[in-house]
């Protein structure tokens, strides 16, 4: 499997996440943002601050040259996994539905993060099983999910929650952590499983995520 | 001529930083407080002598870029 990492300024977690793919045998590329052509099986938009998240969180990475080969992947039907500020630029970019604001409290929260798997009707969850409960680190400011009503009766209703907090750290819609898009193709997700792929480190679930890609 | 945009959380949508600074001026005795919203404003100088052009390219700005139609509205003073 062939993985592109986008590296926009201000990207952080893109070593954490190559190291992850590569762990699992996967052939990782990192694309630097200005780059717009380059071919993969799985696009990652990683976690970090992209373009100091000025303005809004994501707002600008949207606009980066990357993203046009991004929408293109999106168009020929290839997988997207957008972790952390990768969540909230395929929000920016309109490629999942629903908006980022502050956490509820405003404050930044960096902790482990007990949660439930919603929907493992797609590639991303389905080495686990529906229901399953798994922790995974958190570290964001603005992960409080927006939906109105609609678009959250469509999620639903198409199963497209993938992951839902037990505990929900900041206020987000539903509980909502995770979601995919209606091709089950497009993923975002606010916990870091790149950050849970080592049991030396305490957890390893994050593999098991990226490993339905494989197939 | 110089535009000022104001972006506010949309009437609905539940504005974190608002609803704490509601709670501090309560703190503060100022029981008359309903709400408070807080809103984003930018100031932009543009090479434009005509209102409504002006007007018009603000917008364009606003829908591609300085606002998310998804959680937020947004006024154009001039």
């Amino acid at each position: 499997m062939k993985v592109a990492i986008i590296r926009f300024l201000g990207t952080n977690c893109e070593f954490d996440t190559q190291y992850a793919f590569e762990k699992i045998g996967a052939k990782v590329q990192l694309i630097w943002h200005e780059e717009r052509e380059f071919e993969a099986d799985l696009v990652v938009l990683p976690g970090g601050f992209s373009y100091g998240d000025y303005l809004r969180c994501a707002a600008i990475a949207k606009l980066a040259p990357a993203m046009q080969g991004v929408l293109k992947h999106a168009k020929k039907g290839g997988f997207i996994l957008g972790i952390c500020n990768g969540f909230q630029i395929l929000l920016e970019a309109g490629l999942l539905k629903g908006a980022m604001k502050h956490n509820e409290n405003l404050s930044f929260i960096s902790k482990n993060q007990t949660l439930r798997v919603i929907s493992n009707d797609n590639a991303f969850l389905k080495k686990l099983n529906k229901n399953e409960l798994i922790t995974l680190p958190i570290a964001h400011g603005e992960g409080n999910y927006y939906a109105d009503e609609a678009t959250l009766k469509y999620l639903e209703d198409k199963d497209l929650i993938t992951l839902k907090y037990e505990n929900n750290p900041n206020g987000s819609c539903d509980n909502i952590a995770g979601i995919c898009d209606e091709t089950r193709k497009i993923f975002g997700l606010m916990p870091h499983p790149e950050r849970a792929c080592e049991k030396l480190l305490g957890n390893d679930v994050g593999l098991k995520m990226f490993e339905g890609f494989l197939s | 001529m110089q535009v000022i945009v104001n972006v506010f959380l949309k009437n609905g949508v539940l504005d974190p930083q608002g609803k704490a600074l509601e709670k501090a001026l309560h703190s503060l005795n100022f029981s008359g407080v309903k709400e408070v919203r807080m809103a984003k404003q930018l100031k932009i100088t543009l090479d434009e002598n005509d209102t409504q052009k002006a007007k018009e390219l603000v917008a364009k700005m606003c829908e591609e870029l300085l606002v998310n139609s998804v959680i937020e509205d947004y006024e154009i003073l001039l």
